[in-house]
C-alpha cells in the first residue's frame, strides 16, 4: 500500500520535471541566501566576541554556512537531473544516482531544520557566555598595558556607547570593580591610600563609572564620580538619577540584540526548509514515476508516483533488515577453512 | 554642410533603434539611481540640520531628485519611441514629436550637467553653514530647558561621539563658552561665585569639556576637567597626552564627510550625464536618418543621419530668425497709429458689368 500514490500522464510528468528544474534553481538562490545569513551572523558575533567567554555560540552560523553551501550543490545537481528527467532516455543516465540523491537530500533537509531550531535554542548558552565575558572584561578594563587585554577598555567603551548600556546588570557593577589602574593613582595622596586600605583585597573601589556610561539624553553635564552621593553635586538626586547614566545592563542589551537577529534568521531558515521539503517531495514523485515508466516499458504511458512504495512501518522494517544483512556480511564467520568437509581423496 | 554626417543602411538603422531602446531602459535605471542619490543626500543633510545654520543647501538634493524623476520619464518615452522606430510606418506616429523631444532632452541633459557641477560647488556654502551652526549649537549646549534649543545638547554629544571630534576647530573651543547651565551651579559656593565674577560677561568658563569629547583609545580613564592643569592629575602632561580627548574639530570632520559624499555623487552624475549625452546623440541620428528615409520614399534604402543639417553658425542664425519672426508676428504694426484699416490697398476685384468681362486693352499705336 503505497504512501500518497499519484498517477501521472506523460504531459504531467514533463510539466513536473520543468517546474522542479525551476524550483531547484530557486533553491540554489535560497541556498546562497542561507550561506549569507550564516556569514552575517558570524560577523555579528565576532564583532563582540571579546565580551563572550566562550565561542560555543559560533556553531550556529557555522551550521548555517555549511547547510547553505550544501544546498547550493545539492540543488544545482537536482536542477540538472530534473532538466534531464523530462526525457526517459536521459533519465536512464541518472537512474542509479536518483535514489541516493533523494536520500541525501532528505538528510540535508533535516539538517536545515536542525539549523533553524538551533537559532532559537542558543538563548541560555549566550546569556551565560555574556555574563562571564562581561565580568572578565570589566575586571580587566584597567589593564591597558597588559598584552592580550589592552583592547578590553576600548571594546567595553564602544559597547556601552553603542548599546546604551552600563555594566553587566546595571551601573552599580562598576562600583565593585577597580577600573582605574594603579598607574594613574597618586600613591602619595592620603585619600587614595585610605581607600586602598579600607578595601579587603586592596582594590581601589569608588562609586564612579567610566565616561562611556554617560547618557546622551541627560539634560545636565554627566556625573560620573560620586554617583550615589546626592550632596556632592548641586541639585542632584542620586536615587532618581534623571537619565544621567545609561539604565540597562550590557548583558541584556547584547542578548536582546542577538536574540532579535537569530529569531528573524530562524524564520527565514524555516521558510527555506519548507521550500526544500516541497522540492524534495516533487523530486521523489518524479523519480518513482519515471522508474515506473521504465518498468512499464512504454515511455508515453501513464505511470504511478509515490513517496513510499509500502507503508511507513514496512519500509522501516525492510530498511532495518537491509542494514542487518549488511552488518552480517562484514562479520567473518570464524576461520572459513576449518570444518570444511573434504571429499575422501586419493592418497 | 551637415555636422557629422553618417550614412545608415536599413539594417544599421534597425540595429541603432534596438541598441537605443536598450540604452534608454538603462537610462531609466540611472534616473532611478540619481533619484535615490538625491534622496540619500537630502536625508543625510536633514539628519544634522540642527547643526547647520540657515543656508540654502537643500537645492542640491532637490535638483538631483527632480532631475532623476525627469530622466525616468524622458528615457521611458525615449524607449517607447526607439522601439517603434524600427518600423518606418510606426515612426510616422512619432514624427512630429521627435524634434521637440530631442530639444527637451538636450535641455534636460544640460540640467544634469548643472546638477553635477552644483555637487562640487556646494562645498563653500556648507562650510559657512557648518561654522555658524556649530558655534550656535555649542553656545546653546547648556540650554536644555529652553524649547527650540533643548535638543542641541544631545545633537552635539551624538555628533562628537559618532564623528570622533571635539568642539568647532579643536577641544579648546569649549573653554570659551559656558556649557554648564546655571541651574546646576551652586551659587552659594565661593569658588563658583569667584569664577563668575572673574569673567567680564559673567559666564562660568572652565578648562573642561563634555564627556562626549573623551577618546575611547585612551589607556587611562578620561580627564575632562582641569585639562590644562598638569598638577591636578597624577602622571599627566596635557602637552603630550594626545589620546585623552578627540583632537579633530567637528567642523572639519563634518565637512570632510559631506564633501566625500558629494564628490562621489557628483562623479556618478557626471557619468550619467555622459551616458545621457550619448543616448541623445544616438536618438538624433536615428531621427534624422528616418526622416530622410521618409523623404526618399523607399523604406529599405540607405539614408543619411546628422547632428545638424547645416553648419553650427547657420543653424544658430536660422533659429534666431525664426525667433525674430515669431516675436514680430506678435507685434502689432504701430506705423499708422495702430489702425489696421488705414492705407490698405483694396484687393477686391472690380466688377465689370453683368457678364464680368474686363474691357479689351486698346493696342497702343506704334
Amino acid at each position: 500500500m503505497a504512501v500518497c500514490k499519484v498517477t501521472f500522464s506523460k504531459a504531467e510528468r514533463e510539466k513536473l520535471a520543468e517546474i522542479l528544474c525551476l524550483l531547484n534553481w530557486v533553491s540554489v538562490v535560497t541556498g546562497a541566501a542561507l550561506f549569507w545569513v550564516g556569514l552575517f551572523l558570524k560577523v555579528e558575533i565576532q564583532k563582540w566576541q571579546e565580551v563572550m567567554s566562550d565561542q560555543g555560540v559560533l556553531h550556529v552560523p557555522h551550521m548555517l554556512i555549511a547547510t547553505g553551501l550544501a544546498a547550493c550543490c545539492i540543488n544545482f545537481l537536482g536542477g540538472k537531473i530534473c532538466l534531464d528527467c523530462a526525457d526517459p532516455n536521459k533519465f536512464l543516465r541518472w537512474k542509479l544516482v536518483m535514489m541516493p540523491y533523494v536520500a541525501c537530500t532528505f538528510f540535508f533537509t533535516f539538517c536545515v531544520l536542525v539549523g533553524a531550531l538551533l537559532c532559537y535554542s542558543v538563548g541560555g548558552q549566550l546569556q551565560e557566555s555574556l555574563f562571564l565575558g562581561l565580568r572578565h572584561a570589566m575586571r580587566h578594563y584597567k589593564d591597558t598595558d597588559t598584552p592580550g587585554r589592552c583592547y578590553l577598555k576600548k571594546t567595553l567603551d564602544l559597547l556601552q556607547i553603542q548599546f546604551q548600556c552600563c555594566g553587566n546588570t546595571g551601573y552599580r557593577d562598576w562600583f565593585q570593580v577597580q577600573w582605574i589602574s594603579n598607574r594613574y593613582l597618586d600613591m602619595s595622596s592620603s585619600s587614595v591610600l585610605e581607600r586602598l586600605r579600607s578595601n579587603v583585597e586592596g582594590k581601589y573601589l569608588l562609586d564612579g563609572v567610566p565616561f562611556s556610561c554617560c547618557s546622551t539624553f541627560s539634560p545636565r553635564p554627566c556625573i560620573q564620580h560620586q554617583v550615589s552621593n546626592s550632596s556632592a553635586h548641586f541639585n542632584y538626586d542620586a536615587r532618581s538619577q534623571q537619565q544621567n547614566l545609561w539604565e540597562g545592563g550590557c548583558r541584556q542589551a547584547l542578548l536582546d540584540h542577538y536574540t532579535g537577529i537569530m529569531q528573524s534568521m530562524g524564520v527565514a531558515v524555516l521558510l527555506i526548509w519548507l521550500f526544500e521539503l516541497l522540492v524534495l517531495t516533487g523530486v521523489r514523485f518524479l523519480q518513482t514515476a519515471m522508474e515506473n515508466v521504465l518498468l512499464l516499458g512504454d515511455p508515453d504511458s501513464e505511470s504511478v508516483g509515490w513517496i513510499l512504495e509500502n507503508s511507513l512501518a514496512e519500509t522501516a522494517r525492510s530498511n532495518v533488515k537491509i542494514i542487518k544483512s549488511l552488518g552480517k556480511c562484514y562479520q567473518v564467520d570464524d576461520d572459513p577453512n576449518l570444518n570444511v568437509s573434504t571429499e575422501p581423496g586419493g592418497g | 554642410m551637415a555636422v557629422l554626417k553618417v550614412t545608415f543602411t536599413k539594417t544599421k538603422r534597425d540595429k541603432l533603434a534596438q541598441v537605443l531602446w536598450i540604452l534608454n531602459w538603462i537610462s531609466v535605471v540611472t534616473g532611478v539611481i540619481l533619484l535615490s542619490l538625491g534622496l540619500f543626500l537630502k536625508v543625510e543633510l536633514n539628519k544634522r540640520q540642527e547643526l547647520m545654520a540657515d543656508r540654502d543647501i537643500q537645492y542640491v538634493p532637490n535638483m538631483l531628485i527632480s532631475v532623476g524623476l525627469i530622466a525616468c520619464a524622458i528615457n521611458f518615452l525615449g524607449g517607447k519611441i526607439c522601439y517603434d522606430c524600427v518600423d518606418t510606418a510606426k515612426f510616422l506616429r512619432w514624427k512630429l514629436i521627435m524634434l521637440p523631444y530631442i530639444v527637451c532632452t538636450f535641455f534636460f541633459t544640460f540640467c544634469v550637467l548643472v546638477g553635477a557641477l552644483m555637487c562640487y560647488t556646494m562645498h563653500w556654502e556648507l562650510d559657512e553653514s557648518l561654522k555658524e551652526g556649530l558655534t550656535q549649537a555649542m553656545r546653546f549646549y547648556k540650554d536644555t530647558d529652553t524649547p527650540g534649543r533643548c535638543f542641541l545638547k544631545r545633537a552635539v554629544d551624538k555628533l562628537q561621539i559618532e564623528f570622533q571630534c571635539c568642539g568647532n576647530k579643536a577641544y579648546k573651543d569649549w573653554f570659551k563658552i559656558q556649557w554648564i547651565s546655571n541651574r546646576y551651579l551652586d551659587m552659594s559656593h565661593r569658588e563658583v561665585v569667584d569664577r563668575l565674577r572673574s569673567n567680564v560677561e559673567g559666564k562660568y568658563l572652565m578648562d573642561g569639556v563634555p564627556f562626549s569629547c573623551c577618546n575611547i583609545n585612551s589607556p587611562r580613564p578620561c580627564i575632562q576637567q582641569q585639562i590644562t592643569n598638569n598638577s591636578a592629575h597624577f602622571s599627566y602632561d596635557h602637552h603630550t597626552e594626545a589620546l585623552n580627548l578627540w583632537t579633530r574639530g567637528c567642523h572639519q570632520a563634518l565637512l570632510d564627510y559631506y564633501t566625500g559624499i558629494m564628490h562621489s555623487i557628483g562623479l556618478t552624475v557626471l557619468i550619467t550625464w555622459l551616458f545621457e549625452l550619448s543616448v541623445l546623440t544616438g536618438v538624433r541620428y536615428l531621427q534624422t536618418s528616418l526622416e530622410n528615409v521618409l523623404r526618399h520614399g523607399d523604406p529599405n534604402s540607405e539614408s543619411d543621419g546628422w547632428l545638424l543639417e547645416n553648419s553650427f553658425i547657420e543653424t544658430a542664425r536660422t533659429n534666431l530668425n525664426i525667433i525674430k519672426t515669431l516675436s514680430k508676428n506678435n507685434h502689432v504694426d504701430t506705423a499708422n497709429n495702430g489702425d489696421p484699416n488705414i492705407n490698405i490697398p483694396s484687393t477686391v476685384k472690380a466688377h465689370y458689368g453683368p457678364d464680368n468681362v474686363p474691357p479689351q486693352q486698346i493696342p497702343v499705336a506704334s
